[in-house]
């Protein structure tokens, strides 16, 4: 049933579809925001460590829904199964509004100037990150993305302070809010870090430190990331651009709406959405302009499943390319045992990092930033958590975690991820959703050398809680399967070149005139860190260019 | 400060044996007759949803030699029973039938092994027989796949329940938090507060 045309629909309410609706929504466009999810508030914090967006033993709060929204997933050995989103393989991000903005553990880092070009940095120096890999250069730099950098800081809301950081790009602006107060953790790891020379500093977060933006300083409970903020001190799209861009009345937020397609005509022209309500009645909401915002694996999707005469692989898919180079992060480091007690129960935990080791690693493309972990809630502990040389179970098993609870430090980092053309998200043949939408597909595996720089990281945070006088380390390494879940991008590429990428710099689908792709989907490589803030920038910087250029009705 | 002690996990100080194997006794044996005069459909024992009192008699034993009590209360004396039967009537609706044959089958083993019922055998018995599933080598006849998959799954339930959120019918008390010394859920809009304001430092 067709609505009244509105001059952009966005879909999905994540950590970037909010933010182009508010860009357009305060330039007078008319707005519609579909989100497949519900809207959530802090009322809605369950503190419960077996159902959260990080431990979903008894299943997801956040969404999606256990039943009704199945995936495939092929592992290494060719093998596919159907999963449900609480099983392994989903590769799950929350579906609400806010995305995984609403539970993330919320670092706030921007990406590395040589993130960005990749290619131009290693080709030379390190071949074998480019065999059978499709690693390069993004369109876009550093300094194209930094005014969006600073406004997502500052119109978001991060706390932290980089001034610590020598190898960070540069800046015009600091951080609008202090860091917390460092943890015993913090502290215990900063002297190991200057006993080798490194640079540590407090990890810049989108979490109010102060009283900020008409809500609380973070309480410092230990139910962080995977929770929702029980006094909204945690900054996501939902408490901050959203009910600006509701406040200019431009903008109309519908939640429970899955979209089925994007509808273009005879002349290659999008002219809509058609999507699902939460009654499974069908809608066909017209728009001059439609955005997908809806993550790296179902932006992938909904534009493999909008086929017509004109784009019988789907839109953007002349060249086979919407879907490929799916990538997340490789976390490998180490866990530290001390003889003191390092815990002392001030959350989020996550406190002090290092980006050392982003860059310049002898051999090797890339690498990470470190920082500790944060808190382990009990059951995580127990369930990811055990000195190799202790057994699993028994009364020497309970020993161990009575004891080592309180002295473990983990020392982690997300390790760039070298694309490879073949993981990848397809739709599958047979298997549908609840409405009948065929499902994502996630089938490859890691690069090599992503496996290989992850091993250098991990002996790097081996090393670091050495000096900071663990008197046992063990290593934590990475599997080879493909990796996507919370910090899943990549599968539509920005570039320049319409034969291997999908979207333009300004994320403009390349033979559509009114499609645009905004989410972790266009990144070409994913930094060597937590991805949020660049996906707000980009959203920011996409949503001012088509707000600018675009001709609303 | 009392958090300098020598450790890596030595475990020097058994517990007195009596206090664990009275509760134990004292629960099976009721539940145990009980069962036994109910004629053949399974009913759930009292105060249970879908475990029988045999069941509930034997996973208590199952779960007790994973996590046993010791100064600090052991897995059954936490509610793992209960926050396992809880789940088998909701996220783990899927794991009914799982759960049936591994309890009667480790039963039967246990019979086959010593004549006696699983719960009936002496802590090192059960640990040995735990042992032999966790590497897929108990009794064929018993378990398909040596035992594998049935201790994985207690394993894993056990582990969520004794250290996992109070709310699901586990960690009694907040025994395992107790334990490892970190404070219960805050109040609302409380302030940060110690662990040592809460319970006394443990060392």
């Amino acid at each position: 049933m067709p609505l009244p045309e509105v001059d952009a629909v966005v879909i999905g309410a994540g950590a970037a579809g909010p933010i182009v609706a508010k860009e357009l929504a305060v330039a007078g466009w008319r707005v519609v925001l579909l989100e497949k999810g519900r809207w959530y508030t802090a009322a809605d914090c369950r503190k419960d460590d077996l159902r959260n967006q990080r431990n979903a033993t008894l299943g997801y709060p956040f969404g999606p829904e256990e039943e009704g929204n199945p995936r495939v997933f092929v592992d290494l050995n060719g093998r596919e199964r159907i999963v449900k989103p609480s099983e392994p393989g989903y590769n799950n991000n929350a579906f609400c509004v806010g995305g995984g903005t609403l539970s993330y553990g919320a670092m706030a880092w921007r990406y590395h100037p040589n993130d960005f070009r990749m290619r131009s940095t290693y080709a030379a120096k390190i071949p074998r990150a480019f065999e059978n890999s499709t690693l390069e250069d993004w369109p876009i730099s550093y300094e194209d993305l930094e005014p969006y950098y600073e406004k997502a800081e500052w119109e978001i809301g991060v706390s932290g302070d980089v001034s610590g950081d020598p190898f960070k790009g540069p800046r015009r602006r600091p951080l609008p809010m202090p860091p917390l107060p460092p943890t015993r953790e913090h502290e215990i790891l900063e002297k190991g870090a200057r006993r080798l020379g490194l640079h540590p500093f407090s990890i810049p977060m989108l979490r109010n430190s102060v009283p900020w933006n008409g809500r609380p300083a973070c309480m410092r409970c230990r139910w962080c990331v995977g929770f929702a903020c029980e006094v909204d001190a945690k900054n996501g799209t939902q408490n901050t651009v959203l009910p600006l861009a509701l406040a200019t009345g431009n903008l109309e937020l519908r939640t429970e709406c899955s979209a089925k397609e994007i509808l273009v005509d005879g002349r290659g022209r999008a002219t809509g959405v058609a999507y699902f309500d939460r009654d499974g009645r069908l809608w066909e909401q017209p728009a001059r302009y439609i955005v997908a915002s809806c993550g790296a694996i179902e932006s992938a999707r909904l534009l493999l499943n909008s086929r017509s005469r004109l784009f019988p692989q789907g839109l953007g898919n002349r060249f086979d390319w919407v879907g490929r180079n799916l990538q997340g992060h490789t976390y490998t480091g180490a866990n530290g045992l001390f003889e003191e007690i390092v815990y002392d129960d001030l959350g989020p935990g996550a406190s002090i990092a290092i980006c050392d080791y982003v860059h310049g690693n002898p051999g090797l493309a890339g690498g990470a930033m470190l920082a500790n972990e944060f808190i382990r809630l009990p059951y995580q502990f127990v369930s990811g958590i055990r000195d190799p040389d202790v057994p699993r179970w028994g009364r020497a098993h309970k020993e161990f975690v009575r004891q080592a609870y309180r002295r473990i430090i983990p020392v982690q980092g997300p390790t760039q991820e070298i694309p490879v053309f073949e993981s990848r998200v397809t739709v599958d043949p047979r298997v549908r959703d609840k409405f009948g939408i065929p499902v994502a597909r996630i089938s490859g595996y890691r690069h090599p050398h992503t496996i290989e720089v992850s091993e250098y990281m991990a002996e790097r945070a081996a090393e670091w809680l050495r000096a900071s006088g663990a008197v046992k380390v063990w290593l934590r390494r990475a599997g080879r399967g493909v990796s996507g879940g919370q910090h899943q991008a990549g599968t539509c590429r920005m570039g320049k070149d319409p034969k291997t990428s999908v979207v333009d710099p300004w994320c403009r689908i390349h033979d559509m005139d009114n499609v645009y792709v905004v989410d972790a989907s266009v990144h070409v490589t994913n930094g060597a860190y937590n991805p949020v803030l660049t996906i707000m920038a980009i959203a920011y910087r996409a949503g001012e260019h088509l707000a600018r250029e675009g001709r609303r009705a | 400060m009392p958090g300098r002690r020598a450790i890596l996990y030595d475990l020097v100080k058994p517990k007195k044996g009596g206090a664990g194997l009275k509760r134990r006794t004292f629960l099976a044996g009721p539940a145990a007759a009980a069962a036994a005069a109910c004629g053949r459909k399974p009913a759930p024992a009292y105060g249970y949803r879908f475990l029988t009192a045999d069941e509930v008699e034997t996973l208590g034993a199952w779960v007790d030699t994973l996590i046993p009590p010791d100064e600090d209360p052991g897995a059954r004396e936490a509610g793992v029973v209960h926050y396992i039967d809880i789940q088998l009537t909701r996220w783990f609706r899927k794991h009914r039938e799982d759960y049936r044959k591994a309890l009667a089958s480790i039963n039967r083993w246990a019979a086959a092994r010593a004549r006696q019922r699983f719960a009936a055998l002496p802590p090192q018995a059960r640990e040995e027989m735990l042992a032999l599933m966790e590497r897929g080598e108990a009794g064929r006849d018993f378990f398909p796949d040596g035992g594998k998959a049935a201790f994985e799954m207690v394993l894993a339930h056990a582990m969520q329940g004794f250290y996992g959120n109070p709310r699901h019918g586990g960690n009694r008390g907040y025994a395992s938090w107790k334990m490892i010394g970190v404070p219960p859920l805050p109040v609302r809009g409380r302030q940060h507060y110690t662990a040592q304001e809460t319970y006394p430092e443990k060392s």
